[in-house]
């Protein structure tokens, strides 16, 4: 991908924004793909100061392995939580805070991770360590509080080290 | 055939969509505490919008016969703000009703950012938790 | 059929809003009472996507588009204005 030019330092927002403006006229045509180009290119060197560095994404199919596997969990997580909230006894939850440390660095990482175990069963992430070390997640049911965070780690943590590096 | 197929797909995620969303709102009502609650909501309820938005994009597009998508802006927006919310909303509730010492350590030097600003010097006081007003009330024994 | 799901779609969305409505008014903490208009927002959201099936037009599109992202921003800006406004005190 050699499109890091003067012009194009984000290859990946003007991209975005282009479908974004598509989405929002609700047609495609040919006005509208210029339209979502020009507004794709024009609005990352307007507010270029907000992105000094392009996040770089390696290995562009895990990325969609990833995505496919967060659907299907949050598909998973609904039903479970759903489960939980309709026929279970409030007395048989057993919420509790645990601590996630983190072998990722780049913070569209972590924001990713946090995001993810937002979305996916039974675990909210509420605080970041103040040095970003550590994540602090609380599960709606988490009797073993080692296992949840090894599946943490095994399913998502690993996934998306490959994918940022 | 066609219509039909999407007449019976259209009903059925109005009907699970609308059931998610009313049994994230009714978490809000059984769960005990805030840090529970929040898992209603921001799984459930988000997951129901996003069905009943797919629902309408299907009968727009195939049942009225105008070309829809336009719905997906409102899913996407939903799932990528749906974290963020609930990581503010669980922060207000850390910052004004758990201490610090509650909850479990970071293991570092540094404590939880929302105690503990980040790039300021040295480990957290453990008296320094801002805490304001007494721990949560159940709402049985509430004022 | 889908007349049908669409009555089901409004009594469980009224009954959902209920229930945001009793924890907003009841919520013993300011997170709680934060986390009700959020809940609030998006089953509003919901009820105008299919109010728009029901009427068979796509115009509350935008509606609903306004409602997700002013509920949003008004969500985030409570929680910093409980987060930041304690620190200044």
């Amino acid at each position: 991908m050699k499109l890091h030019g003067r012009w194009l330092r984000h290859p990946l927002i003007t991209l975005v924004l282009a479908g974004f403006w598509l989405l929002l006229m609700n047609e495609i045509t040919l006005g509208g793909v210029l339209m979502g180009l020009f507004l794709g290119v024009v609005i990352p060197l307007y507010t270029s100061r907000f992105w000094p560095e392009a996040p770089a994404i390696r290995h562009l199919p895990r990325v969609v392995e990833y995505t496919l596997i967060v659907l299907w969990d949050i598909v998973v997580a609904n039903v479970q939580v759903a489960w939980w909230i309709l026929f279970w006894k409030v007395e048989r939850l057993r919420p509790s805070f645990m601590t996630v440390p983190l072998d990722i660095y780049s913070p569209e990482a972590i924001t990713m991770l946090a995001g993810t175990i937002t979305m996916t069963p039974g675990t909210v992430s509420c605080d970041l360590s103040a040095d970003g070390r550590a994540l602090l997640v609380h599960g709606l049911h988490a009797p073993d509080v080692e296992e949840t965070v090894a599946g943490i780690k095994d399913r998502y943590e690993r996934r998306l080290r490959e994918i940022f590096g | 055939m066609l219509t039909l197929i999407a007449e019976i797909l259209v009903a059925l995620l109005i009907v699970i969509g609308s059931t998610f969303a009313l049994i994230g709102s009714f978490g809000l009502i059984k769960l005990p505490d805030l840090a529970t609650r929040l898992h209603g909501p921001t799984k459930a309820t988000t997951l129901g919008v996003g069905a009943v938005l797919i629902a309408s994009m299907i009968y727009f597009t195939v049942l009225e016969g105008d070309f829809s998508f336009h719905e997906l802006v409102i899913t996407l927006f939903l799932f990528l703000t749906a974290p963020l919310t609930a990581n503010f909303i669980a922060k207000a509730y850390l910052h004004r009703h758990i201490r610090h010492d509650d909850l479990p350590s970071t293991n570092r030097e540094e404590g939880w950012a929302t105690y503990d600003p980040p790039g300021e010097e040295g480990p957290l006081a453990p008296t320094q938790n801002p805490v304001t007003e007494p721990p949560a009330r159940t709402p049985a024994g509430g004022a | 059929m889908i007349d049908l799901a669409l009555l089901y779609g409004f009594i469980a969305l009224a009954l959902a809003l209920l229930c945001t409505a009793w924890r907003l008014s009841f919520g013993p903490t300011m997170a709680d009472r934060i986390l009700a208009l959020d809940t609030m927002v998006i089953d509003t959201l919901a009820l105008i996507v299919l109010y728009g099936i029901h009427h068979g037009r796509s115009v509350l599109f935008e509606a609903a588009i306004l409602i997700a992202m002013v509920g949003f921003i008004s969500t985030v800006a409570y929680c910093r204005f409980i987060l930041r406004g304690d620190v200044i005190e």
